[in-house]
């Protein structure tokens, strides 16, 4: 079980590169009186010793408590995230919708029609799609259709209908990894003998590709979704940044720019455990899905 | 040998080789200084004069375009040769001393691996500052991983073959026989391994750098421009439309190559992958 090292080390790490950079969350332009400056950081336990700092903060994290931001006063970090974590969420799966229901399509058709002109597109656009940053796609396709064609909002976060672009671009992406790989993974299974005793038996082609080969070629696919939903989650805060969506990824970066230690740590560890619940979940569907896989 | 390789991969390599050149030459080869302002002719769209127009200060955009590419491509390749060569070190040894102290230096591998690269890359920058050598030193520590599990595999394997039993049955010492014996072997895939590396890093630097966390002013790379160009998109579209397709063309260009070459260098796993 790799996930608990993972976190502590994400937990420690994140601990000690935001105490060892320069300039303090409490730098500003104003000169304050060293007094008000030492309450404030006897009040967030700033003037105790490293060592201290980190088990202070590691016992408050055991009791779920992230504690407070230090530029939003008067905020809970947990608050924080509980109000930006449902909207992070929320693209996420529809970044992941718009990942497998064009990229498995895509990758069974191509397949299905091996070096047709229909393949060979769907293989360049699947290429092109790997390699296009999520912001160039994000940018060309607000410029396209919000600025030019006027059909879909350009930012923030109101409806579907602003999830839409950046869903897109969160997901076209590993859609095209995703396509790349069912394509790959259906040659494979439509070569395999089982196949040909299918056809040898009179069953059609859409019983064939639905039942016998969408079936089997799932387990590549759920493989793969650990370091999707990775991807995704790092992906998450480049395009919320760009659309101005109120998610976890916008304020993380903020934090960044703010040295707002608590919150860039708790942001952090959201992401960490988001992401070992992933591939947790991913093992266990793998062992369901497929009975010879075990773990010790 | 040249024929093998397919038209896409040779274009790839042209236009790589050309971008490269380009960025190497880039005071002989840009019409103006990255720093000249012509202030007249602020958010100009491309012209004769100034073929990708200019930014909000005058300043020309192609000119800012050919040493960015500089740092862009810098990055991209330098973080990868120091992460390939951290990463084969570690993996040789990882892979040929075996047992207890290669399943120790695989713990660290494993949990290196399973932090998300962006976020951690994020932090370093953060830790080291803002500015090239940050970025350069945050891509270099989260990629040596994959390049480590990836030589420690290949060791493992080759290191059974008779022809390396037979050079430690003659006495040579461990550091020959990974030097002379199993790294010529592992070469090819190393040299596929960098070219999928390499837009990797590119990837990561322009999108650091285009949430203004990455490369710092005075530096500009392509990611940084398409941040300027970002905020003006509604009406001068072309500020963020060149340094942008610059970063896809290069990235599609290296993808394209890398599996042109895995196809020459190493047709064992282009079977599987293709």
């Amino acid at each position: 079980m790799l996930g608990i090292p993972v976190l502590v080390t994400v937990a420690t790490l994140t601990f000690l590169i935001m105490h060892v950079v320069p300039g303090g969350p409490f730098d500003t332009e104003k000169i304050l009186p060293p007094e008000i400056i030492a309450n404030i950081e006897a009040k967030y336990h700033l003037d105790k010793p490293l060592p201290l700092q980190y088990l202070l903060y590691m016992k408050q994290l055991l009791q779920g408590d992230l504690g407070p931001s230090y530029k939003y006063l008067g905020r809970d970090v947990s608050d924080i995230i509980r109000d930006t974590f449902p909207v992070s969420f929320m693209l996420g799966l529809c970044a992941v919708a718009i990942v497998l229901g064009l990229g498995i399509p895509a990758g069974m058709v191509a397949a299905y029609w091996k070096n047709s002109l229909l393949d060979r597109s769907i293989l360049l656009l699947a290429a092109m799609g790997i390699s296009v940053p999520s912001f160039v796609l994000a940018a060309m396709s607000v410029w396209i259709f919000s600025h030019h064609w006027h059909l879909l909002p350009p930012a923030l976060w109101e409806g579907p209908r602003h999830m839409i672009l950046p869903a897109f671009a969160l997901g076209a992406g590993f859609a095209g990894y995703v396509a790349r790989l069912t394509r790959t993974t259906v040659l494979d299974i439509l070569a395999s003998d089982y196949i040909r005793t299918a056809r040898a038996k009179g069953l059609t082609e859409p019983v064939i590709m639905f039942k016998h080969v969408l079936k089997n070629s799932i387990y590549p696919i759920v493989s793969v979704m650990g370091p999707l939903a990775a991807g995704l989650v790092t992906g998450s805060f480049v395009i919320e940044y760009i659309f101005s969506i109120p998610g976890m990824g916008r304020f993380f970066i903020t934090a960044v720019t703010n040295r707002d230690y608590p919150l860039i740590m708790g942001v952090t560890l959201v992401y960490a455990v988001l992401i070992v619940i992933a591939n947790m979940i991913v093992d266990m569907v793998y062992g369901w899905l497929d009975p010879r896989v075990n773990f010790d | 040998m040249m024929n093998r390789f397919s038209l896409a991969s040779k274009l790839s390599a042209g236009f790589l080789l050309i971008v490269s050149a380009t960025a190497v030459l880039a005071p002989w080869v840009a019409p103006y200084s990255y720093e000249t302002q012509d202030t007249l002719k602020t958010l100009a769209f491309p012209s004769f004069e100034h073929w990708m127009g200019t930014d909000r200060l005058g300043r020309d955009l192609l000119s800012r375009m050919i040493y960015g590419a500089r740092v862009s491509l810098f990055i991209g390749v330098f973080t990868t040769l120091f992460a390939l060569l951290i990463g084969t070190i570690y993996g040789a040894i990882s892979g040929y001393v075996g047992g207890r102290t290669d399943n120790l230096m695989m713990r660290l591998v494993d949990v290196v691996f399973a932090l998300p690269d962006l976020l951690m890359i994020i932090l370093i920058t953060v830790l080291m500052g803002r500015g090239v050598a940050g970025v350069f030193i945050a891509l270099t520590l989260v990629s040596w991983v994959t390049v480590a599990r990836l030589v420690r595999g290949e060791v493992l394997r080759i290191k059974e073959f008779p022809y390396v039993q037979a050079a430690r049955a003659l006495g040579a010492s461990p550091t020959r026989i990974l030097v002379r014996e199993i790294f010529p072997n592992i070469l090819s895939i190393l040299v596929v391994t960098m070219s999928f590396r390499v837009p990797v890093a590119i990837l990561a630097e322009s999108t650091l750098s285009f949430i203004g966390l990455g490369i710092a002013p005075p530096f500009s790379s392509w990611g940084s421009l398409a941040n300027d160009g970002w905020t003006a998109i509604k009406f001068y579209p072309h500020l963020i439309l060149f340094p942008s397709s610059a970063i896809f063309l290069t990235i599609l260009s290296f993808n394209f190559l890398g599996d042109g070459l895995r196809e020459v260098l190493d047709p064992r796993t282009s079977e599987s992958t293709a």
